[in-house]
């Protein structure tokens, strides 16, 4: 959701978003204008104000600064659909979200509060979520029942040198016990809703068959589309400076209070129709990536993401990026530059004033210092954000579902059990 | 895209010999952290002192002294660095080592670490200028009486002298140290590709000196100068942009940090572990620290050569990967040899064919959490150069009671890089106090954490070790056993710098 600010409220704005924040710039999730915590399928949740400070760098281009009014953004990644989810926002936190939004410019205090937000929804061009189909509650779940485990095997040491597989048959009885005594509970997978199915079907299907019936047009124009974009790679300006040292020390302020950190970022496009569209296809055709390749904890080599989307503001002339990522940034960098480089140039070179490519994937993030000031120049601080299984990592989440498929499976060999016992 | 200029040789004359060597036959050393009391005395000091300053030139006889200079942001301020020049040196050296919250929250200076304790090098002790100062058995008090001569106290003040001691290749815990720096290219005949699949010791000169280019193939982002500037022909031009003057060519930054060792520590809570199992005791600290007390790693040895690793008769190997050891059976995943230099390439499975690579770069073959979890080693080396201080303690000793007036021991790290961020502050944030390093959890560095909590994962203070076919073995209630108790970030500058910093006029003027 993208709302512009009434320029008038914009400091009141700030405080009343700064007092939902119990560490800096993290969300108590029990904050009384949206406690995200009552919120049982939201992972992840955040305000931030659209404040582009690179405005004016379409001045490389000879064109004038453009005007954009301050934005707000809110944006949630949350299991099941958009419709339940609003309606629940708006029943338990309708009169905090109303509070936060009498900020924005045209805001009608008499209006339906989801109508307001649908009508003002951005949904993102590409979406990358590291596990699709695992919900809030079973990775919470997942955290106790490895925590109990763990304490299991500490307080019964001689089962270390017990074969694997009798292990296991311990640990189960001593799962069925804890369940029974209600101190975890294991909710069975709900299952995915039919008509989402067929979507996903669909999508899986449609996407490559329009590929392959826009082929031979795609082909032909091929040849000119390079050339063109040859052309405008040498020409594009490189937009790098160093980025303000205020800026850094604000976003980094943000930064490293858990094992998990939050992004933001945003950028106007390079002028002009070519990058608009290359932009739109490119996101798209990654979007196909991510829903159903992508699915199961990575983003191609980077396995430290936990969601992210791509989103198209102002009507395609502005992108925005968000993610949410374990570790600092400083490693995440490092995965940007060193292992998915093809990745993020062929996204953010559309973008203004980004590091130079060859043929769309190649150089750009490899000119690892000009991309990091680049990147850190286009960052937003994340003014409130929330996360709902803070302290676990995503290697932390899959090592607890592969310990629950574990004690769930049936039947397993000594070298599987042994597997599933050194996760412990 | 590489730069094509021609990768003239480097005059050594004009580097710091620090870079290339570690003057280890020169046994005694200190460390004099200086404050600048009056610029155009330290100045004096300076230009009077450039002939003393060791160099990287290979002596046909070892020399008895060395002396090295370096800077901190406030000191290159102090000698008149004009603010434009000194706002273009890297973020970081800018703004110091504790000069920043979140950079000490990202290094693991917090709590105990917490910069507001340090003896040196927090706020309101930031030192100006480094002055290192080596020499033979028994010759150091001359040496630096012979240093501190001609306008030196009206120039400096001495904010600290930290002392070192000679503990023959040991650093205090015991372990043998100092076995594995990476090989610095020298002649410049290394030009990394985009996708290295080897390992390999050797790095790009542009590690570790600035002005040159660096395993990107680029050139890291310093102050260059208008040719017509005063006093600016003094210095070299700069090889990426010949109508600059390149204050920086040659010099590198300098990480020091006093690490404070609880000797006593570390084998009381190894002792405890082991219930007092001499040999369980020895075992379970070298899982910690990743090699053997003797300097052996735990890893087995790659079958191969590691180019850019030497064999030496005698020394302890240091010829290995964890290529052997993917389970971690052998050395765990987070001892502390791990953690610091991974030992891993580009792109792991090292696919030879074109379509293979670019699968591989999608992801394909990821199988678990931990595969290709960990960053490409070779952006991330240092050169370390510290020295010990305090008298060694022996196992058994360590074990004793201790006895009043115990002496502190302990590590003056000092390490180069031509990119603090990408150097040093990378392995110590992103890899040694890292809780999510390489699909760990609960868990920092076990020698150097802090074991601190981080956010909302409060069990800092874990070490597991991987056993084969059995649950990992789990060490709980981790002490921290290494306390920072100072550090700065400085510029090595080079001997062309250091005289144009001795003709520098100041500001004031």
């Amino acid at each position: 959701m993208v709302a512009p600010i009434e320029p008038s409220k914009l400091g009141a704005l700030r405080n009343l978003l700064l007092s939902m924040n119990s560490r800096p710039g993290e969300a108590d999730p029990h904050n009384t204008l949206v406690p995200f915590g009552e919120f049982e399928t939201l992972h992840f949740a955040r305000f931030v104000i659209l404040d582009d400070q690179t405005t004016a760098d379409y001045e490389a281009y000879g064109l004038p600064k453009p005007f954009y009014p301050l934005s707000l953004a809110f944006m949630g990644d949350f299991d099941g659909d958009y419709d339940a989810f609003v309606q629940a926002l708006c029943q338990h936190a309708g009169a905090g979200l109303r509070r936060i939004f009498s900020h924005c410019a045209g805001y009608d205090p008499n209006a339906d509060l989801a109508r307001w937000l649908r009508e003002r929804e951005h949904r993102p061009s590409t979406y990358f979520f590291d596990w699709r189909g695992r919900t809030v509650r079973q990775l919470l779940e997942e955290k106790e029942l490895h925590l109990a485990l763990a304490s299991y095997l500490r307080q019964n040491p001689e089962l270390a040198t017990r074969p694997a597989l009798e292990v296991r048959d311990r640990l189960r009885q001593f799962v069925d016990k804890e369940l029974a005594e209600g101190r975890i509970r294991l909710t069975p997978e709900s299952t995915t809703p039919l008509a989402w199915r067929v979507r996903n079907t669909m999508h899986l299907i449609l996407v490559p068959l329009a590929l392959l019936l826009a082929t031979p047009l795609l082909l032909i124009y091929a040849p000119f589309y390079f050339f063109q974009l040859r052309r405008r790679e040498n020409s594009d300006p490189e937009i790098v400076p160093r980025p303000n040292q205020d800026h850094v020390t604000k976003l980094a302020a943000l930064e490293d209070h858990n094992v998990t950190n939050q992004f933001s970022a945003m950028g106007g496009l390079k002028p002009g129709l070519f990058r608009r569209l290359t932009g739109v296809f490119v996101l798209w055709i990654i979007n196909y990536s991510t829903r159903h390749v992508f699915v199961r904890g990575r983003l191609a080599r980077v396995l430290t993401i936990h969601s992210a989307s791509w989103t198209f503001i102002d009507g395609g002339k502005r992108l925005f990026f968000a993610s949410n990522y374990d570790g600092n940034l400083e490693s995440y960098m490092d995965d940007f530059v060193n292992k998915v480089a093809f990745g993020l140039n062929v996204t953010f070179s559309n973008g203004l004033g980004y590091p130079k490519t060859r043929w769309l994937i190649l150089d750009g993030a490899k000119n690892e210092q000009a991309f990091r000031y680049y990147i850190r120049r286009h960052e937003l601080p994340t003014q409130v954000w929330y996360n709902a299984q803070a302290g676990l990592t995503n290697a932390n989440l899959e090592r607890n579902g592969r310990i629950r498929k574990g004690i769930d499976a049936r039947a397993m060999t000594e070298e599987e059990a042994r597997a599933l016992v050194a996760l412990l | 895209m590489r730069s094509n200029v021609p990768s003239d040789a480097v005059d050594v004359s004009d580097v710091q010999g620090l870079v290339r060597f570690g003057f280890g036959h020169l046994t005694e050393a200190c460390y004099l952290l200086l404050r600048i009391r009056d610029a155009a005395s330290a100045r004096a000091w300076l230009t009077a002192a450039l002939p003393l300053v060791s160099t990287a030139v290979k002596l046909p006889q070892k020399p008895s002294t060395a002396m090295q200079v370096a800077f901190t942001v406030s000191g290159l301020r102090a000698i008149g660095v004009g603010d434009e020049v000194v706002s273009g040196f890297s973020a970081e050296f800018v703004s110091g080592m504790a000069g920043d919250q979140s950079r000490s929250r990202r290094l693991g200076d917090i709590g105990a670490n917490a910069p507001d304790g340090w003896e040196w090098g927090g706020p309101g002790s930031e030192p100006d200028v480094l002055v290192i100062l080596l020499a033979d058995v028994g010759m150091l008090e001359d040496w630096r009486r012979q240093v501190e001569s001609g306008s030196f106290h009206d120039g400096f003040e001495t904010l600290a002298c930290l002392p070192t001691s000679n503990l023959h290749n040991n650093e205090p815990f015991g372990f043998r140290d100092g076995i594995s720096q990476p090989d610095i290219d020298w002649p410049r005949q290394r030009t990394p590709g985009t996708t290295e699949l080897t390992y390999t010791n050797i790095v790009a000169l542009g590690e570790f000196l600035l002005g040159y280019p660096n395993e990107y193939g680029k050139y890291t982002d310093r102050p260059l100068l208008d040719p017509l500037e005063e006093y600016a022909d003094y210095l070299l031009s700069a090889e990426d942009d010949p109508s600059r003057k390149d204050l920086c060519r040659n010099g590198t930054y300098l990480v020091i940090r006093q690490l404070e060792q609880d000797v006593r520590g570390f084998w009381r809570f190894a002792d405890q572990a082991a219930k007092s199992d001499p040999k369980e005791r020895l075992r379970l600290a070298e899982a910690m620290v990743g090699r053997e007390i003797g300097g052996d790693p735990l890893a087995p040895l790659n079958p191969s050569a590691i180019p850019g690793v030497d064999y030496v008769p005698g020394a302890p190997s240091n010829c290995f990967t964890y290529d052997q050891d993917p389970e971690a059976t052998r050395c765990p995943f987070g001892a502390h040899l791990r953690r610091a230099n991974p030992r891993n390439v580009d792109l792991p499975g090292r696919p030879a064919w074109f379509l293979s690579r670019w699968l591989r770069m999608l992801g394909w073959g990821i199988k678990s959490f931990r595969d290709d979890a960990l960053a490409s080693t070779r952006f991330h080396r240092i050169l370390r150069r510290g020295r010990e201080y305090g008298p060694g303690l022996g196992i058994e000793d360590a074990l004793r009671q201790e006895p009043a007036n115990d002496p502190k021991r302990g590590l003056n790290f000092v390490c180069l890089n031509a990119n603090i961020s990408r150097g040093f502050e990378f392995v110590q944030g992103a890899w040694l106090m890292s809780t999510t390093f390489n699909g760990l959890n609960d868990e920092n560095d076990p020698v150097l954490g802090n074991a601190a909590a981080a956010g909302d994962c409060p069990y800092t203070g874990n070490f597991s070790i991987p056993r084969v076919g059995a649950p990992p073995q789990v060490l709980a209630g981790m002490q921290q056993v290494v306390t920072v108790r100072g550090g700065a970030y400085f510029f090595l500058p080079s001997l062309s710098a250091l005289r144009y910093f001795c003709r520098r006029p100041t500001q004031t003027r």
